[in-house]
């Protein structure tokens, strides 16, 4: 019997059920709209720098068209590891423990596809950002997430993980410093973490995309560098967000030899590997960017203050974030859930930013605002906020 | 530069002379009173010497301003020395700037005039006639593409998607 071809019925199950993102829909209709402003973008406004630009131009006219080796340059490599080692204390050996990815989600995807069989837990700290929960899927796994509390200034809490561990759980993905909360984990933070985890058979996944990006005294530390993690423990890193790159599209991940080899297998027949241009234009920026990183994380921080401020004024309460460019004002205040609030202050206001719940369940009653805009526009921004509180409290 | 207060408040300022000592102190954490006074005290100092637009005046004047660039070259004497030789130098208005320089020439003088003209005779009535001026060569800018740090265009459109996740 002869049936009608139907293309929709041959989408994978798994990829059919994933959320089609019902924030599209608020997406598009900001996109559209005339006079539109936005604190709804996660990434730099600012372009990558002048002398890492350079030298991807110049690897092309030298010819640097064709693929690297499948893990990336060797030369990337080690300055990649030269890198861990100044800035955070760690030892990776460029030869067998990094791979260089299409940005840090390739490395997330394969991190994931390439440990986990059908059926295995993998506790996703939430809110975060939103690839962990559909790429779990993919590779057969079952997303467990882990709400993180504003009480807690979102961090994760030895207890919470306690009570979310079965004898099913293979990954523990800690997304910090956090999108969209702006949340970090301190030593002492990990340290508690880490007691749980000792002992067990659960890996990390350890998303430091914004490790570049903290504002207190002290650096980021990464849970790698904790007693008895550090073979538990794959880093997620890039180029993205430390030296304005999103664009180009570099990513890496650092672990144990035997983790690196089953993701780079992965790699090597799904990407080949990663654009070459881009691969040149990150030595750059690793061995001559420190400077870059450090003025744009100053200006971050003077915005990060003004919005911060601006909003505890408003009277939407915004704990402290300490890390990437993101706050996460509370606006159960207005009476209204996040998509309503968003909604509403899309349209009235001109206004865009992101429902919290956008990115978990426990985002509920909060907003991301990204601080990656101009004073001027944050103060706008601002200004369209208070205006906007103002009508619904007469009302 | 170093990351004290002070420093940052020059960049701030510097940037964006108009921004207020309450926006200063949010940015920077610091009590708006403390902002004030550190300001009071670099102007006292000479540190700020003064606040003023980066204007694009090839655009703001259009065709009818003239800028030239010329290497001075003196021989000091006794009494007039290079500070001296300046000093005459700075005080007339049309002159923008004045460095004293290494190399194969020893003051870079910026003159700014309404054309042509007024700048050549601006040269030969007075800084040609000069005592201790040996020599000059003048150098007319024709377009300027970036000056104090600005680059001369109209600002980027954020070409950023309006939200990204």
């Amino acid at each position: 019997m002869s049936s009608k071809f139907d293309p929709r019925a041959m989408v994978n199950r798994t990829v059919s059920e994933m959320p089609p993102s019902g924030i599209r829909r608020f997406f598009d209709i900001a996109a559209e709209m005339k006079d539109c402003i936005s604190l709804g973008v996660g990434e730099p406004d600012f372009v990558t720098p002048w002398h890492i630009r350079d030298k991807g131009i110049y690897s092309l006219e030298k010819g640097h068209t064709h693929y690297t080796s499948n893990s990336g340059l060797k030369e990337l490599r080690i300055e990649i590891s030269k890198y861990m080692e100044r800035r955070f204390g760690l030892e990776y050996d460029p030869l067998t423990q990094s791979v260089v990815t299409v940005g840090g989600s390739e490395a997330i995807d394969l991190f994931l596809r390439a440990t986990l069989e059908r059926g295995d837990e993998v506790l996703v700290c939430e809110p975060s950002f939103v690839c962990y929960k559909p790429l779990v899927q993919l590779a057969g796994g079952v997303p467990i997430a882990i709400e993180t509390k504003a009480e807690n200034d979102f961090r994760l809490t030895a207890d919470e993980l306690k009570a979310a561990i079965t004898p099913k759980t293979r990954v523990l993905v800690l997304p910090y410093p956090n999108n969209p909360t702006g949340a970090i984990m301190t030593r002492a933070d990990l340290e508690e973490i880490a007691d749980v985890l000792r002992g067990t058979n659960i890996m990390v996944l350890s998303d430091e995309i914004y490790a570049e990006l903290t504002y207190g005294d002290e650096r980021h530390v990464s849970i790698a560098e904790l007693d008895d993690m550090y073979d538990r423990t794959v880093i997620v890193s890039g180029f993205s967000k430390s030296y304005a790159m999103t664009g180009w599209r570099l990513g890496y991940a650092l672990g144990h030899p035997a983790l690196i080899k089953a993701m780079t297998k992965v790699h090597q027949y799904a990407i080949m590997s990663a654009p070459t241009t881009a691969q040149y234009a990150a030595i750059e920026a690793l061995r001559n960017g420190d400077r870059d990183i450090k003025i744009m994380r100053d200006d971050y921080n003077y915005r990060r203050q003004v919005i911060v401020d601006g909003f505890n004024a408003i009277g939407l309460e915004c704990f402290e974030p300490k890390g990437a460019f993101y706050c996460f004002p509370c606006i159960k205040s207005s009476g209204m859930d996040s998509n309503t609030f968003c909604e509403t202050l899309l349209h009235s206001k001109k206004l865009a930013v992101v429902p919290g719940n956008a990115f978990g369940e426990s985002g509920e009653g909060f907003i991301r605002c990204s601080y990656a805009y101009s004073i001027k526009n944050i103060n706008e921004a601002l200004n369209r906020v208070e205006a906007f509180m103002r009508e619904i409290r007469k009302k | 530069m170093s990351d004290t207060l002070k420093s940052k408040i020059l960049d701030i300022l510097h940037s964006d002379c108009r921004t207020t000592n309450e926006e200063i102190a949010k940015m920077t954490g610091a009590e708006p009173e403390r902002v004030a006074e550190l300001i009071k005290q670099m102007e006292d100092d000479g540190v700020i010497m003064g606040y003023g637009a980066k204007v694009n005046w090839d655009k703001a004047s259009g065709a009818d301003s003239v800028t030239a660039y010329i290497e001075l070259r003196v021989t000091p004497m006794e009494s007039l020395g290079f500070d001296r030789i300046a000093e005459r130098i700075y005080q007339y208005p049309e002159v923008k700037s004045v460095n004293l320089m290494s190399g194969s020439y020893d003051f870079g003088i910026t003159i700014e005039g309404a054309n042509i003209r007024e700048i050549s005779s601006f040269i030969s009535e007075h800084l040609a006639t000069m005592n201790s001026v040996v020599g000059t060569a003048t150098h007319f800018v024709l377009k300027r593409y970036k000056f104090d740090g600005v680059v001369c265009k109209l600002p980027d459109d954020d070409d950023r998607e309006v939200i990204s996740l």
